[in-house]
């Protein structure tokens, strides 16, 4: 399976039209597919706060939106999650790529890792992990979720879902 | 003139056009002055109003202004470029250079300094940046609506606010009808 065909078909079934994006090594892929897309308007941000507005006046627009990014975001996200996605009430995917956790190489990556879950439920943010590649059969169920209940939805997915780091 | 006036002198200009309105003070002015279904007013998030204007401009066909603050254009930097190498001919930008954070008791920003914000976004990309005094405002926003082109305007104004009441209406309800006035046609 193609992880990241799989989540583009996803979000294209789901009518999500615009989509930002603020790379990470492991969301490569995935971000290379998006913007090949033609159903999909792709436009990078330059942080991930910026990106959730570009977000927010989409959807105002009518055109159901979500983000990419790292979940080091969420320590730079949490007022504009707050004030601005929560507070308005406006449904937001974010497919978080989850440094940090198992088969990562880089140490300081795990610094926000291990504050991740915790900031994501302080904010009452529905949180899902994918750790096996089976795991994006879920995507589907979730973007529905997300445009049902109109919330901010994380979808942290790990070194290992996407196939570790080659040789590392 | 300070950013109240302004308002006041545009807002006739304003009144059918989709306005994204920066926060604090200056929602508080532009609600005061003229309350609109076709504005958004930002009750928190400071920094966003340009993103949440560009994204707006981009998913729709109406012409989009944002009105934002030179603090607020400060603390999102990176919005200059993002709307430099994606303006769409509907969305304008129009920043109220006060050369303070007027909503936190006028603290001078750089922009009252050496930091030129027409100049920035000129660097950034964005290709049609114009710069105007307080009484220009209005005729300058009206050719930029009638140009049809992605536009920065930086205008330039005193410092100071009016003592407005601070909006109380709820932000889904500031949402729901702003976004049925973006689909009306
Ligand atoms: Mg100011």
């Amino acid at each position: 399976m193609n992880i990241d065909k799989k989540i583009c078909d996803d979000l294209v079934a789901n009518d999500v039209s615009f989509v930002t994006t603020v790379p990470c090594k492991q969301l490569a892929g995935v971000i290379e597919e998006v913007d090949q897309r033609e159903d999909i308007f792709h436009i990078p941000s330059n942080k991930e706060d910026e990106g959730m507005g570009l977000c927010a006046g989409a959807l105002m627009g009518g055109k159901r939106s979500a983000i990419i990014m790292q979940n080091t975001a969420i320590g730079v996200t949490i007022n504009t999650l707050a004030t601005l996605i929560q507070y308005y009430r406006m449904p937001l995917p974010m497919i978080i790529s989850y440094r940090g956790e198992l088969r990562e190489p880089v140490a300081c990556q795990v610094e926000m890792a291990v504050h991740t879950k915790a900031l994501l439920a302080q904010l009452n943010i529905p949180t899902y992990h994918f750790h096996w590649q089976k795991d994006v059969e879920e995507f589907d169920n979730i973007l529905k979720y997300t445009f049902m209940c109109n919330k901010p939805v994380a979808i942290l997915t790990d070194a290992n879902f996407w196939g570790g780091y080659g040789d590392q | 003139m300070i950013r109240s006036e302004i308002l006041k002198d545009i807002a006739l200009i304003l009144r059918d056009q989709l306005v994204v309105c920066n926060i604090g003070i200056p929602s508080q002015e532009l609600h005061a002055i003229d309350d609109q279904p076709t504005n958004f007013y930002m009750l928190g998030t400071m920094g966003l109003a340009s993103s949440i204007g560009l994204g707006l401009a981009l998913a729709q066909d109406k012409t989009v202004i944002s009105i934002d603050g030179d603090g607020s254009v400060l603390t999102n930097l990176g919005t200059l470029p993002t709307i430099g190498n994606n303006c769409p001919n509907n969305f304008i930008l129009m920043i109220i250079d006060n050369g303070s954070y007027g909503s936190t008791g006028d603290q001078p920003t750089y922009t009252g300094k050496k930091t030129d914000l027409a100049a920035m976004a000129r660097a950034a990309g964005c290709d049609n940046v114009v710069e105007v005094q307080d009484v220009d405002t209005g005729e300058a926003l009206q050719a930029a609506i009638d140009g049809k082109r992605g536009t920065v305007m930086v205008v330039k104004c005193d410092s100071g606010n009016a003592k407005m009441p601070v909006i109380t209406m709820d932000p889904v309800v500031i949402k729901d009808r702003f976004m049925k006035a973006v689909k009306a046609s």
